[in-house]
């Protein structure tokens, strides 16, 4: 219910709040309350999730840190709005948050009717699913007529119809709320079968439990590029966001990692280095932020590798190899334009 | 003598034409504040670039719905996903006010009880329920039932019925050529019954001679009707489950969404029902009762005849707000993967199509029309009951 009510306060907080909202730059507001109000998962372990001192941790919170670093020179300046799937776009068009960065997959629909921007990709996801071993299951193809658990409001739940369709396979759907219940749902045994993206599929697995009991099935059923999401129309806000990860993903590329850093900008003759960090020239100026935001990026949250290692890397609980969300020079996806 | 007065009182120190003036303001000013906010957001929802219009009701909606008794499918449009969760909430709602009206009136009588145990047992049952928040009981009712039923493969089975984790299935009746005439057999039985009750009342008035005939009537209609199922060959077939890979398939199935968030609904308003029976009940006067027994009437027909038609003119008031409580708590169903309207239109279509102001637009006309039906009917039977003074 108090999402129900949450969510009509928010349509409410649009049709009223609406006219101050759209033109105003998003900069200028949080650089005058002096933090930035960050929307995440109600709890995804490796990618947002708090701990038990209400500390959030995980790929998406350092998405949101690295802005914070860019803007205020210190990454702990967010705080944080829990938000279920169905809650998230409402509170980002209310203006109730000023970015959402909460394992949002980047599809068409999203991008050109809710009045929201997609700024980058921080991670490439694909949907799965995950069984109990005794099933005797070994490939999505032998599920025709499983019960199939799922959260509401994602695009998991078109992908899960669209798949079994194409394959004209029976299911029944159980679509849950939220996550945690939809998890618990299948805990319990209602469902043969929990399906999210495969990220979200490890992290959940870490969280039951009886881990070894449950096997991620090979199949990748979709493409997921999860990435933060702004309100569409304030491009200044979009450049900073999606350049924070830039930023980031080349620091990796030019081996610029938070322990060095320090020592790469007194150091380095490299010019192009030399321009990231702020050493030569003043690359934050057309965003609106100071010469040193790339520096204080990497300085306080650290390169892209550094966040995918200590969130859902090998030695993490979630433990996800690097896969495809590796850079293009080691074989993954990761490209991002040039600083200069 | 009266255009002497008007014509001496100034057009504004009228109280009649004050009154309207004041009305006329007030309503140009609700107007004009109502049309600045509609255009203000229709203004700012296309500078956002948000989506706007009805239009998407027509769109494919591509995602499934777990109950549907109109026929839906993964291609259907938002317009019928819409349709198949308002029948849904419809559905618990009717349902839920039906169990919850039984389960009231059977606790609100027993807590009056002269017996010690059954009256004790139904305070507990009526403070538990009414002081515990309905959301948590929903997940204990859903948890509580998924975790003592067991899995698909070690089924409870009673001949052809099956029951586990996933539901209770069931033979699912098939209805063949020849059903209309036990239709029509049903419908002319029923016919039948209201003659007889009429006949019976008009007979009593007339010579005082009493004839059973509500339970004559049940007769009628049980055997009338069986009996026209046999003469037009029994024309119902069954569609029996049948255990496979992975679930029961076939036949009939009650998921245990559905039964949680009944049981939940039903109990719970159930036990602010029987606090309002049990208070229409005390407050007809014991004087009632006694006064009925002098005339030599049996205990049955007191309650029936005297004392409930007066506690029911103390019940129904509060009843209809129980039952408008219960319609709108169908809601929370949609906590615990009950499809209903909350979880399929403001959830999932309002999430796909990114249109919130009209989706919840259209959930709170539903629920509206859906409270204000159920108040008419009410306030309809509300005056039937009461007191005519004559």
């Amino acid at each position: 219910m108090k999402s129900n009510v949450g969510k009509i306060l928010s349509t409410a907080a649009i049709a009223a709040t609406i006219s101050t909202g759209a033109a105003a730059a998003t900069l200028d507001d949080v650089k005058a309350k002096g933090f930035i109000q960050c929307g995440v998962s109600t709890g995804v372990p490796g990618f947002s999730n708090a701990d038990n001192k209400g500390t959030w941790s995980g790929i998406d919170v350092d998405a949101c840190r690295a802005v914070s670093a860019a803007i205020f020179g210190d990454a702990d300046k967010v705080k944080y709005t829990p938000l279920s799937a169905k809650e998230r776009f409402t509170a980002l068009q209310s203006g109730e948050i000023d970015i959402l960065s909460r394992n949002t997959t980047w599809t068409y629909t999203r991008d050109t009717s809710l009045g929201l921007d997609f700024t980058t990709t921080n991670f490439y996801d694909g949907q799965g699913f995950m069984v109990r071993k005794d099933l005797g299951v070994e490939s999505a193809m032998d599920l025709d007529g499983a019960t199939v658990c799922t959260e509401q409001g994602t695009t998991t739940e078109l992908n899960m119809a669209d798949f079994f369709r194409k394959h004209s396979m029976d299911y029944v759907p159980v679509v849950v709320q939220k996550a945690d219940e939809a998890l618990s749902a299948y805990a319990s045994g209602r469902c043969d079968v929990y399906t999210t993206d495969k990220s979200g599929l490890a992290a959940h697995r870490s969280k039951l439990s009886d881990p070894n009991q449950h096997m991620i099935l090979p199949e990748t059923i979709s493409k997921e590029p999860l990435g933060p999401v702004v309100r569409h129309g304030d491009n200044q806000w979009k450049d900073i966001a999606t350049w924070a990860l830039f930023v980031q993903i080349n620091a990796e590329e030019m081996g610029i990692t938070s322990k060095n850093v320090a020592k790469i900008k007194k150091e380095s003759t490299d010019p192009g280095i030399r321009r990231l960090l702020g050493a030569e020239g003043n690359m934050g100026e057309s965003l609106g932020l100071s010469s040193d935001w790339a520096y204080n990026i990497i300085a306080e949250v650290g390169n892209y590798g550094e966040v995918f290692e200590r969130n859902v890397g090998p030695n993490t609980p979630v433990g996800l190899p690097r896969g495809v969300n590796n850079l293009w020079t080691e074989g993954g996806v990761l490209y991002a334009p040039p600083v200069r | 003598m009266s255009e002497n007065i008007k014509s001496n009182t100034s057009f504004l120190n009228d109280a009649g034409n004050r009154a309207l003036l004041f009305q006329a303001v007030l309503l140009v000013v609700v107007l004009a504040v109502g049309y600045y906010l509609f255009h203000n957001l229709q203004a700012n929802l296309q500078t956002q670039g948000i989506s706007t219009g009805f239009a998407f009701l027509n769109e494919p909606a591509g995602f499934p719905i777990l109950i549907h008794l109109i026929e839906y499918t993964e291609a259907g449009t938002y317009g019928r996903a819409f349709l198949v969760a308002l029948i849904n909430t419809i559905l618990i709602s009717l349902m839920g006010i039906v169990l919850a009206t039984i389960i009231g009136v059977i606790m609100g009588l027993a807590r009056l009880s002269q017996n010690w145990l059954v009256a004790r047992l139904a305070t507990v049952y009526i403070e538990t329920l009414r002081n515990l928040p309905l959301l948590l009981q929903m997940f204990f009712w859903y948890f509580a039932v998924l975790a003592a039923l067991p899995h698909p493969r070690d089924s409870i089975v009673f001949g052809d019925f099956f029951l586990n984790k996933r539901g209770i299935y069931s033979p699912n009746p098939i209805f063949e050529d020849g059903f209309g005439v036990v239709i029509f057999g049903f419908l002319a039985t029923i016919v039948a019954s209201i003659g007889l009750v009429i006949w019976a009342k008009k007979r009593q008035t007339r010579t005082g001679l009493w004839f059973p005939a509500y339970w004559s009537s049940l007769g009628i209609i049980v055997i009338g009707t069986i009996a026209f199922y046999f003469l037009a060959g029994s024309p119902i077939t069954f569609d029996l489950p049948e255990a496979s890979r992975f679930n029961v398939k076939g036949g009939m199935v009650l998921v245990p969404e559905f039964v949680a968030v009944l049981v939940a609904l039903s109990t719970y308003t159930g036990a602010f029902i029987a606090e309002i029976v049990r208070a229409g009940i005390l407050s007809v006067s014991w004087g009632q009762t006694e006064a009925a027994r002098s005339l030599g009437m049996r205990d049955s027909i007191t309650q029936r005849l005297i004392v409930l038609p007066q506690a029911l003119r103390v019940i129904i008031p509060p009843l209809t707000s129980q039952y408008l409580n219960l319609a709108k708590n169908s809601s929370l169903g949609a906590a615990i993967a009950y499809p209903e309207l909350v979880a399929v239109v403001m959830g999932t279509t309002l999430n796909q199509t990114g249109q919130a102001i009209e989706t919840i637009g259209l959930c709170m006309l539903v629920y509206g029309t859906l409270s204000l039906s159920i108040s008419f009917f009410m306030n309809w039977y509300n005056k039937k009951m009461s007191l005519i003074e004559r």
